[in-house]
């Protein structure tokens, strides 16, 4: 009764297409919005921020950008976590040797930065595809976490072969390096989350998204109808990693602090992405939400019941994580293989007819 | 071969110069001879058939006219120009559109969507707008949507507006195929043996539209066709195929008369 | 000729060792794709959980230990027996061939018609369901591996080539166990192309890959022959958990022999036995010798991490279809 479309008339194409065309769906989004940005740096605690909201957002970035590609051109990347790393070490070399430059910019160069490192491994993809692709991205995970280990520029010479983030600050509010404070950093990310999530959505609603979706559905057939494949897979891993690559740049300066590369930007964090991405849905920017938010909430709730209430070991618990994850995994595979966004638009479809279902 | 530059079909419609000139085209897989040896034109405004028996040869005919084949020798002239080597989406680009045998929609879109990607070739804005969406983007987006709702109108496929292309029927998606290409506003629209499987209704209705988009767009038609009923009423000419040879061209009349046709149809032995 | 050169021989030798091993791992994988299109990212944990349940057996290890003492409070570890290897080594494969009936009942079953990438996607998620089980049943120390095959250099063969290189040349320094691996390796290969070419399952099974619905109306049924499949896969998993366990412990890095297999898969082509034969024995090779030529003394080392994957990725663009497809025709 509530929610619903009954004498929601649109009188223009303009208004068929927008993103949310319900009034509901538009109300809760402005809401949730204002919430996020008014309440939310007041009320939370650090613990909440560092431990979940932080890496949620953070890694929101990355999902959607792995979806852009996997969901929306169905290219298979398993790379995400090395291009990852070529963000963050963009970042730290931008940082370091340019000091005066203000840190947004430091996180968008390094964003471009890794969209051409992308782009490179993203030729092949013209002649390799499918399975053979997906290989062949961990060509890119290898080969980019070796050369961050083995070539001592990049970390700058230090001795641990570390790379930590120095301070850097926007309207003289430290958003990075030990003095920021979580709230500043939690608007700092969400930021970035708003506007990129914007732009991702108009990338895939028009023109280019069909482009995409084109190539993904039957590349063959849409070479023929008048889309340049080269063309539209490199946008693809171009844009793609743009993203991934901001996602690492601020997953370095602004949550960790200091990374190892082998440690932070292994196989384990491109399965990661992978996986937040299935999970919430491939070809859906609310999906990637979801699934951010499911893979960072589960193993903390995880930890909270088995370690926390229970008093299990935590390698138990750690061991337990992985059953579920894989579990979960091939299940929501099974049962619904457009993931949590899916199930969505599932609860909303029943929402429109209750209370009254026939 | 017609060295005049135009002529008029029995029901009065004017047909006039060439559109695509196939020379002397020879196409081999390894071994495998294809098509040898083959010429023929087809004109502007014209609905031109290309029949034959199965492995004739006439479905790699079409992929060498939409250059998704380069065929070893011979030369294909798209609108008085020779065409030199090229991609298929560049020559999507030039005007040539089509639909496939074995239907090739992009299953994950809806109806809409799937008829606004024959309108790409069409639409120019830059990934910058794109993102921005406000402005160019948004304009040039409902712009096509208006043109596409008049193809959605003229096949009466309204109802299945927004829905994915992988729940409809068979020859309802035939129809949404044929509604891509004809997004693309074609110079030349190639047919895939459009009614293959279907019912004599929704052949009835295809062969209707296929009338409807010559008649009022006049949009150049080359289709492949089985059903001979079919191609000696909705044909203007037509060439014949059979084992990768051109066996027969011209007037349907002239066609069903040739003997040539008659054996390779009624399946004598070849020698 | 300069020890130099006999080093590099040793090398080789090396790499064709390892490159065997390669070939028995991506076999794993080729398969299972041959038979049900599937890639099985899980072949490598795979081998993982075979060789702890072989150790946990041969110890008599309780499974479960861990999480039943965290739950009742009790202090459960071992049965306290020690099972001969022989009979470890069956009722290992007795537990594989049982999680094959559990893959093909609770997951293929309901995954018939998916596209492949999800597919795909789902052994990754098998991959770490297992990777987890495997550490909750047995724990996840390093635990030692042996079943009793020989191990530590070859004295004989060193002897007999010493006096090849002069003075700083001692000899070709092998491992008895790689010989031994390459031997069970090349054996194993030789059978399971026999089984596939002149048994009637072997039949059945290419039936199937070359075409599911056509052997179904022939009266095949698929879902025994995933369960086969699967079998053999974890047969294969065991031997190759065996022979790289016995040589660094088992432990969680033996899953990751699966990712040096996918370059193998990527040369070979994902449905050529012969493919992933010599598409093996070239990766080790291969990458035993640019680490030696030029890793080691140029690069800093450890490009065996990577090698494989850019050899593979290179080829691949030049040959699309790997060392023995046939050229694709695209069709319309």
């Amino acid at each position: 009764m509530i929610y619903r479309e009954a004498g929601d008339f649109k009188t223009s194409y303009a208004k068929d297409q927008q993103t949310f065309p319900i009034a509901f769906d538009r109300w809760g989004y402005f809401i949730t919005l204002a919430f996020a940005f008014l309440v939310v740096p007041f009320i939370i605690n650090d613990y909440w921020i560092n431990a979940v909201v932080l890496p949620f957002l953070i890694y929101a970035i990355a999902a959607i950008g792995l979806n852009i590609l996997t969901g929306y051109c169905g290219q298979v990347s398993l790379g995400s976590g090395g291009f990852m790393a070529v963000g963050a070490y963009a970042a730290y070399k931008l940082m370091t040797g340019f000091p005066d430059l203000n840190i947004v910019f430091v996180i968008f160069l390094s964003g471009g930065i890794t969209a051409l490192v992308g782009m490179l491994f993203g030729l092949p993809s013209l002649r390799i595809k499918g399975f053979y692709l997906a290989v062949a991205t961990l060509a890119a995970q290898f080969f980019l976490v070796w050369l961050f280990n083995k070539v001592p520029w990049f970390y700058n010479y230090s001795a641990s072969g570390q790379i930590s983030a120095p301070e850097r600050s926007i309207f003289g509010y430290a958003v990075t390096g030990a003095n920021a404070l979580p709230a500043v950093s939690y608007l700092f990310c969400l930021c970035f989350v708003v506007i990129l999530a914007w732009a991702a959505r108009n990338l895939t609603r028009g023109a280019n998204g069909r482009k995409w979706m084109a190539i993904r559905d039957m590349d063959i057939a849409a070479e023929i109808i008048g889309v340049n494949p080269l063309k539209t897979k490199l946008t693809a891993f171009g844009v793609s990693s743009f993203y991934i690559g901001i996602a690492g740049a601020m997953l370095f300066a602004v949550y960790l602090g200091a990374a190892e590369v082998g440690e932070a930007f292994g196989i384990s964090k491109s399965f990661l992405i992978l996986f937040m991405v299935i999970i919430g849905g491939l070809g859906s920017i609310f999906g990637s939400f979801a699934g951010a938010a499911f893979m960072v909430l589960m193993p903390v709730l995880l930890k909270n019941v088995m370690v926390g209430q229970l008093g299990w070991p935590t390698d138990l618990a750690a061991h337990f994580e992985f059953v579920i994850v894989g579990g979960l995994i091939v299940l929501f595979l099974i049962v619904e293989p457009h993931g949590l966004a899916q199930l969505w638009r599932l609860a909303k479809e029943k929402l429109r007819l209750w209370p009254f279902p026939h | 071969m017609n060295a005049i530059d135009s002529y008029i079909t029995p029901d009065g419609r004017t047909i006039g110069a060439p559109v695509m000139e196939m020379k002397n085209i020879t196409l081999r897989f390894g071994g495998v001879v294809a098509i040898k040896d083959i010429s023929f034109d087809i004109r502007e405004g014209e609905i031109r058939a290309i029949i034959g028996p199965n492995g004739a040869g006439k479905s790699s005919m079409l992929n060498v006219m939409n250059g998704f084949y380069h065929p070893q020798e011979g030369e294909v002239h798209f609108r008085g120009e020779k065409r030199g080597p090229m991609r298929p989406h560049q020559i999507a680009h030039q005007g040539i559109a089509r639909t496939f045998q074995n239907i090739a929609l992009f299953k994950g879109m809806s109806t809409l969507d799937n008829i606004m990607t024959g309108r790409l070739t069409h639409m120019k804005t830059g990934m910058f707008s794109q993102i921005k969406w406000w402005g160019a983007a948004q304009r040039e987006e409902v712009e096509n949507r208006e043109l596409v709702e008049k193809i959605i109108d003229f096949l009466e496929i309204q109802t299945i507006r927004k829905t994915p292309v992988g729940r409809l029927p068979y020859g309802l998606q035939k129809r949404v195929e044929l509604g891509r290409a004809l997004a693309a506003e074609p110079k030349l629209l190639l047919l895939d043996e459009p009614m293959a499987g279907m019912n004599v209704e929704e052949k009835e209705d295809m062969s209707r539209f296929i009338l409807d988009v010559n008649d009022e767009f006049g949009t150049t038609i080359a289709l492949i066709e089985h059903d001979m009923g079919v191609v000696m009423d909705i044909a203007d000419r037509v060439v014949v195929m059979d084992y990768g040879k051109k066996i027969g061209d011209g007037t349907p009349e002239e066609v069903r008369t040739n003997q040539d046709v008659i054996d390779a149809y009624l399946g004598v032995a070849h020698d | 000729m300069s020890a130099n050169f006999y080093f590099g021989v040793e090398v080789f030798l090396n790499g064709l060792m390892a490159g065997v091993m390669y070939s028995l791992v991506a076999l794993g994988f080729v398969l299972i794709f041959k038979a049900s299109g599937i890639f099985n990212y899980a072949q490598g944990v795979m081998a993982l959980f075979a060789a702890l349940t072989l150790v946990g057996f041969q110890n008599g290890q309780i499974p479960f230990a861990h999480l039943i003492n965290a739950i009742f409070g009790t202090d459960l570890h071992h049965f306290g027996w020690h099972m001969p290897a022989f009979l470890a080594i069956l009722c290992a494969l007795g537990v594989m061939i049982l999680f094959a009936f559990i893959v093909e009942r609770y997951i293929l079953k309901h995954l018939v018609n998916q596209e492949p990438i999800i597919l795909f996607m789902a052994t990754i998620g098998l991959a770490y369901f297992m990777e987890g089980l495997g550490d909750l049943m047995w724990g996840s120390d390093i635990k030692k591996l042996d079943v009793g095959i020989p191990q530590g250099g070859n004295i004989w063969l060193e002897e007999k080539t010493a006096f090849l290189g002069g003075e700083d040349f001692y000899g070709f320094y092998l491992d008895n166990l790689d010989i031994w691996a390459t031997v069970l390796a090349a054996i194993l290969v030789t059978s399971l192309v026999l089984f596939s070419q002149y048994t009637k399952t072997g039949r059945a099974l290419r039936a199937v890959a070359d075409d599911h619905q056509a052997a179904l109306s022939v009266g095949i049924s698929l879902r025994t022959i995933w369960v086969i499949v699967w079998s053999i896969a974890g047969f294969v998993a065991l031997v190759a958990g065996i022979m790289w366990g016995s040589k660094s412990g088992v432990q969680f890095s033996l899953s990751l022999i699966a990712l040096k297999a996918l370059p193998v898969l990527m040369l070979g082509g994902f449905t050529s036995i012969p493919g992933a034969i010599i598409g093996g024995l070239i990766i080790g090779v291969g990458e035993k010798m640019f680490e030696f030529l030029i890793g080691a003394p140029f690069l800093g080392g450890a490009t065996e991490n990577w090698f494989a994957y850019m050899l593979a990725l290179l080829f691949l663009v030049f040959r699309p279809q790997g060392l023995f497809g046939e050229k694709i025709i695209e069709r319309v």
